[in-house]
């Protein structure tokens, strides 16, 4: 582990993404890319999100590929489960007809569940195994290598993801409704006249804003929150090894949680979305 | 909370997956566990239906067996019915047959004993004339007299 001179330096070090952007002298790193604004990218967030979503897709594809109407091997059991369990979630709250919901539903669930449990990883494991590759490949310094492995944490991951939804609500309210019927949902409601029209403008946008916005935002919250307590627990010593026991047992729960309250909360704002009235 | 183009990064990342999941991933999943529930529902259809089948064979067969006893206890009867008979018929006969045989007998005897009487008759004719003759041939001559030995064999 490299040491640190403050408990500070420790989490803000583990709290930093590593950053790549492009400059005028090339594709540079981390503290370069302090002034490139918008146009910096997460390579950790992005590398391990995409690994871990590529993994997941891959495994499934591969057992639905060799998929097996008689006994099922334990593999096959094992990945039905989880999509018999997001299917009974999709049929008791999604009651339009549509061959994206359920894949959706799918997707989300697997890979936040699984992008969440990079949270148990020990928290220096990574970022110690990163800067030794930093140190003695590239010799750099290993307190300017970066390497946050939770995506989850990082809000863009979970903006990615509501955006995405968001962006499914107003397609299918558009599909459904049609425009007209879209803007007297956000107009008629709920004071039914033309003189509250900007009233119940405002009302309806907040409704429909808010929605990705806690969507992603409960997500970040909970994760950013957990991985802190993991870092602060790790900078007091000895002390730390019943905490992070305590800490990352209470997490078994909270992590596959919160993976089912984004695809629920997708699932309903869907409905809703598909709803006539 | 710093946006950059991780977002956008994200956000092709998830629309790639989806788009994969629905084409690829979802389908034969889905299918494969339908078609399982299909089958196992298809299955409990049918034992159910054996289940009944069998019911009813084995009631079949408890009637059919009670039957057959029944067809049997009938078949008993009537064999002790006819064997009795047989019995009496057969002891009727026999008994017959003792009586015949015996006044056969009764018969054959009488007339054996009617010609031996005869014989004897004759024989003690012959017996008191040779007799008679010896006697006479020391007086008369047998034939002279012969009227008198008649008369005693019609008189024997």
């Amino acid at each position: 582990m490299a040491s640190y001179e403050t408990t500070q330096e420790y989490i803000n070090h583990h709290l930093t993404n590593a950053r790549m952007c492009s400059t005028e002298e090339g594709i540079v790193f981390n503290k370069a890319c302090e002034d490139a604004g918008f146009w910096v990218w997460h390579v950790d967030t992005i590398g391990w999100s995409v690994f871990i979503g590529i993994s997941f897709l891959f495994l499934f594809w591969r057992v639905g590929k060799k998929a097996t109407t008689g006994v099922p091997s334990k593999t096959q059991a094992m990945i039905e489960l989880i999509v018999e369990f997001v299917d009974d979630n999709v049929k008791s709250s999604f009651h339009g007809n549509s061959k994206l919901i359920a894949p959706l539903a799918l997707t989300i669930f697997v890979w936040v569940l699984l992008m969440n449990l990079t949270d148990l990883v020990p928290v220096d494991l990574l970022p110690w195994i990163a800067g030794l590759i930093g140190q003695y490949g590239f010799g750099m310094d290993p307190k300017d290598v970066y390497m946050k492995i939770v995506p989850t944490t990082d809000i863009n991951t979970t903006f990615a993801l509501s955006l995405g939804v968001f962006i499914l609500i107003i397609y299918y309210s558009l599909k459904i409704k049609g425009v007209v019927g879209f803007t007297k949902e956000l107009t008629m409601q709920p004071l039914n006249h033309p003189v509250f029209i900007p009233f119940n403008f405002i009302i309806e946008s907040v409704t429909l804003l808010a929605r990705p916005l806690s969507l992603s935002l409960r997500l970040f919250g909970n994760l950013y929150a957990s991985e802190l307590i993991f870092i602060l627990i790790a900078t007091i010593g000895y002390l730390q090894l019943p905490l992070h026991f305590a800490w990352a047992v209470f997490h078994i729960l909270v992590l596959p949680l919160q993976a089912f309250i984004f695809m629920m909360l997708t699932i309903v704002y869907l409905s809703l979305a598909c709803e006539e009235h | 909370m710093n946006f950059n183009a991780t977002l956008i990064g994200q956000l092709i990342a998830f629309t790639v997956f989806v788009v994969f999941c629905m084409k690829y991933v979802w389908p034969p999943l889905i299918a494969a566990i339908e078609e399982r529930q299909k089958k196992i529902a298809d299955g409990l259809a049918a034992s159910e239906r054996a289940e009944k089948d069998l019911e009813l064979a084995q009631s079949s067969a408890t009637d059919k067996l009670r039957e057959a006893k029944e067809e049997a206890s009938k078949i008993i009867e009537l064999a002790k019915k006819r064997a009795t008979q047989l019995v009496d018929e057969e002891t009727q006969k026999g008994h017959s047959e003792r009586e015949k045989i015996i006044a056969q007998g009764h018969a054959e005897i009488e007339a054996e004993k009617n010609r031996v009487k005869e014989e004897l008759r004759k024989q003690v004719a012959a017996l008191a004339i040779a007799g008679a003759q010896q006697i006479l041939a020391r007086e008369i001559d047998a034939q002279a007299q012969s009227d008198i030995v008649e008369k005693l064999v019609a008189e024997l």
